[in-house]
C-alpha cells in the first residue's frame, strides 16, 4: 500500500486529488472483462430497481391455462408449470438475488471484519481463539456449511441470508487478519499509539481504511458466491421458498420438465450464470485496479 | 544546584521472550533528563536505544516484552500506571518522533486530520478548534501554505516535510518531553540541518526536554548537552558533550569517535586511514562474560574477561570500565 504511494510521488509529484480516480476509471475501461462484469451488474441492478415497470403483473399469480408454454410474444421466455411468466419471475428474482447478495456480504462484513481486526491487532490468546474457530469453519466446504446452517435455522429468505453469510465469515476473518498483521507493524500505527490514541480508534481510523482494498475485492467476489450458494440452496429446496421468485428454486422446479419444456430451467440458469459472472469479473477487475502489484 | 530531573530511569531492564531464548535488550540502565535539556543517546544499531525510548512510553507489546525497573516522570512511575493513565501521558506530556517520516504518517488520512486527532484527544476541544490548532502547528514547523497542506494526504509531501508534520503532531500538545528516535536518519543532509534547527528553536519555544536517540555523533555534538553512550543494552559512559568529544573515557566511545570520517584531518593515532572498532556486536543471546565490550576492546585487561566492571563516577561523568576503577 505504502510503496505504491511512494512510486506515485516519484512519477508525478503534482498529482491532483481526483486524478487517481480518473486513472482508476481509465484502467477499468482498459480492462474489458471488468468493464463487461460491471455492465452486467448494472443491468441486474436496473432490472431489480425497475421490476414493476418492466413487468407490470404479479409474477407469482398462477395461470394454469397457460402452463409450460414455449417462448412467445406474450411471454418472451415462456411460462412455468403454473403458467407464470418466466421473464417476470426472473425480473423479480433479480430483486431477491441482489437482496441475498447484499445481505450475505453484510453478514460476512459485520461479523468477519471486526473479528479479523481484533484477531490481527491483539494477537496472543484472542487471536488463537478466533483462529481456531475460523480453522474449524474453513475445514468445511462453504456450501456444506451453509447447508448445515439452514438445516439448523430452517428455510426461508432470512435464514438463507444468515446461513450463507455465516459461511462467508471465516473468509473475511482470515483476509482482514492477514492485512491487519501487516498494517499494524507500520510506523504510523506505532506513532498513533505514541500519541495516546485508543486501540478502538486505531483500529477504526488507522487500520480499517488501510485494509479496505482487499475487503472491497472480496465483497464483490462474495456477492457472486452468495448468489450461487443461495441458488444452490434454492435448488435443493431449502432456500427461499415458493412462491417467491428465486432463480435457484425456479431452476429446481423446471428440472422436472427438462425434456418437454427445457426453457423453464434454462432461463433461470442463464440468469444465475450471468449474475455470478458479472460479480466475479468485476471482483477480478477490482483486484487488478486496487492491488499495487498489478500496477503498470 | 540542579533541580529534580524531569525523567529519571533506574535500573531499567527490558527483556524479550523469543523462541531462541530471553533477549535482554536493555540491561539495567539508569539515566536522568532535566527540564529543558537535550540528552543524547548514542550507540550502534541494536544497542537498545530505541527499546529504551519505547519502554518509557510502554509501547512494546507487554507480552512478550517484559519491562522492569523504575521510570519516574515528574516523580510518578510510568511502569506502575494503568493503561488509561499512560495513554494520558502519551502524546500529551511525553511524545515521540520516529525515524521513518515516509511511514510514520497514515497514508489514508490528511495531515490536518492526523494532527487534530491528537489535539482533540488530549485537549478536549471541538473539531474546528483542533483543526485550526493543527494548521497553526504546521505553520510553526514552517510548512508553507499550511491551510492547503493540512487538507492533503502524506504522499504529496517530501520526506523533510513529512518529518516536519510529524514534529508538528508530536509537539501539538506541548509535551514536556520529546523522545526523538533517529529523527534525521532517513533525511538528506541539507534537510537534516533544517530539522535540527527547527527542533532547537521549538525546544526553546515550547520548553520541551529532548531525548535524542541517534548513531550520528555530529548530531549529538550539535544538539545535546549531555550524552549517554550505550553498548549492548548498558550505559557505558555518560558525560557532558564537550568532555565526551575531547576526552572519551570508555574505549568504546573512543572507538566510536575514531570511526567518524574527518575530511583532510589526521586521526589522533597519526594515521590517515579511518579507524574502526574490530569485530561485530555479539548477539544478545551470547553476551560475553565479564565486560561486554572486551572481545572488541583495544585496551582489554585480564579482569575484563572475568568480571563485569562497576559503574565508576569520575568527576561529573560516569563510565563502565575497569580502566578507571
Amino acid at each position: 500500500m505504502h510503496e505504491t504511494i511512494q512510486t506515485q510521488v516519484i512519477r508525478n509529484p503534482h498529482r491532483q486529488a481526483d486524478s487517481q480516480l480518473r486513472r482508476r476509471w481509465a484502467k477499468l475501461r482498459r480492462n474489458k472483462a471488468a468493464l463487461f462484469g460491471s455492465i452486467l451488474i448494472l443491468i441486474y441492478l436496473i432490472t431489480a430497481l425497475l421490476a414493476p415497470t418492466l413487468f407490470p403483473g404479479n409474477p407469482s399469480a398462477p395461470n394454469l391455462m397457460k402452463s409450460l408454454e414455449r417462448p412467445s410474444m406474450e411471454h418472451p421466455l415462456g411460462t412455468d408449470e403454473l403458467g407464470r411468466s418466466i421473464l417476470g419471475r426472473i425480473i423479480y428474482g433479480s430483486r431477491v438475488s441482489l437482496l441475498i447478495a447484499i445481505g450475505v456480504v453484510c453478514v460476512g462484513l459485520l461479523v468477519g471484519v471486526p473479528l479479523g481486526l481484533i484477531s490481527g491487532y491483539y494477537g496472543g490468546k484472542v487471536d488463537f481463539g478466533i483462529q481456531r474457530v475460523t480453522d474449524t469453519l474453513l475445514a468445511f466446504p462453504g456450501f456444506l456449511l451453509a447447508l448445515a446452517l439452514v438445516a439448523v435455522l430452517g428455510v426461508g429468505l432470512k435464514n438463507t441470508i444468515i446461513s450463507v453469510g455465516i459461511s462467508m465469515v471465516p473468509i473475511y476473518i482470515r483476509l482482514v487478519r492477514g492485512c491487519t498483521l501487516s498494517v499494524k507493524e507500520q510506523t504510523y500505527v506505532e506513532a498513533a499509539r505514541a500519541m495516546g490514541t485508543r486501540d478502538v480508534t486505531i483500529l477504526i481510523r488507522h487500520i480499517l481504511p488501510n485494509v479496505m482494498a482487499p475487503i472491497t475485492i472480496q465483497t464483490s467476489l462474495g456477492m457472486g458466491m452468495g448468489i450461487l450458494f443461495a441458488a444452490g440452496l434454492g435448488f435443493l429446496g431449502v432456500g427461499v421458498q415458493p412462491p417467491t421468485p428465486e432463480w435457484g428454486t425456479m431452476l429446481s422446479s423446471g428440472r422436472a420438465y427438462l425434456f418437454n419444456a427445457p426453457h423453464v430451467a434454462t432461463f433461470p440458469g442463464i440468469a444465475i450464470f450471468f449474475a455470478v459472472l458479472g460479480f466475479n469479473l468485476s471482483g477480478d477487475g477490482l483486484r487488478d485496479i486496487l492491488d499495487p502489484r498489478f500496477k503498470l | 544546584m540542579r533541580q529534580d530531573p524531569l525523567l529519571s530511569i533506574h535500573n531499567l531492564r527490558t527483556r524479550f521472550h523469543t523462541y531462541e531464548g530471553v533477549l535482554t535488550a536493555v540491561d539495567g540502565i539508569g539515566l536522568e533528563v532535566y527540564l529543558g535539556e537535550t540528552l543524547g543517546v548514542v550507540g550502534e544499531s541494536g544497542c537498545g536505544k530505541s527499546v529504551t525510548a519505547l519502554s518509557i512510553l510502554r509501547l512494546l507489546a507487554s507480552p512478550p516484552a517484559e519491562i522492569q525497573g523504575e521510570i519516574l516522570f515528574d516523580g510518578k512511575n510510568l511502569l506502575n500506571m494503568s493503561l488509561d493513565e499512560i495513554r494520558q501521558i502519551r502524546g500529551n506530556s511525553i511524545s515521540m518522533i520516529f525515524q521513518e517520516p515516509m511511514t510514520s504518517l497514515n497514508p489514508v488520512m490528511t495531515i490536518g486530520e492526523q494532527i487534530s486527532e491528537a489535539i482533540k484527544l488530549h485537549q478536549g476541544v471541538t473539531h474546528q478548534e483542533a483543526w485550526s490548532k493543527a494548521v497553526e502547528m504546521l505553520r510553526i514547523v514552517q510548512i508553507p501554505s499550511p491551510e492547503i497542506r493540512a487538507r492533503e494526504y502524506p504522499h504529496k509531501l517530501s520526506g523533510g516535510m513529512r518529518q516536519r508534520a510529524m514534529i508538528a503532531m508530536a509537539l501539538s500538545c506541548h509535551p514536556r518531553l520529546l523522545l526523538a528516535d533517529e529523527p534525521t536518519t532517513a533525511l538528506d543532509v541539507t534537510i537534516q540541518a533544517q530539522i535540527v534547527e527547527l527542533m532547537e528553536r521549538l525546544k526553546e519555544e515550547i520548553r520541551t526536554s529532548i531525548v535524542l536517540i541517534t548513531h550520528n555523533l555530529g548530531l549529538i555534538a550539535e544538539m545535546a548537552k549531555r550524552v549517554v553512550v550505550m553498548y549492548m543494552g548498558k550505559v557505558v559512559e555518560e558525560a557532558l558533550v564537550e568532555d565526551l568529544f575531547l576526552e572519551p573515557l570508555h574505549p568504546y566511545t573512543h572507538g566510536l569517535l575514531e570511526s567518524i570520517p574527518w575530511m583532510g584531518r589526521k586521526m589522533k593515532s597519526g594515521r590517515k586511514q579511518l579507524q574502526e572498532i574490530p569485530g561485530m556486536v555479539p548477539s544478545l543471546l551470547e553476551i560475553p562474560e565479564g565486560c561486554r565490550f572486551h572481545p572488541r576492546c583495544s585496551r582489554v585487561m585480564d579482569i575484563c574477561k572475568k568480571e563485569e566492571p562497576p559503574l565508576i563516577q569520575k568527576d561529573s561523568r560516569r563510565v563502565l570500565c575497569w580502566l578507571w576503577a
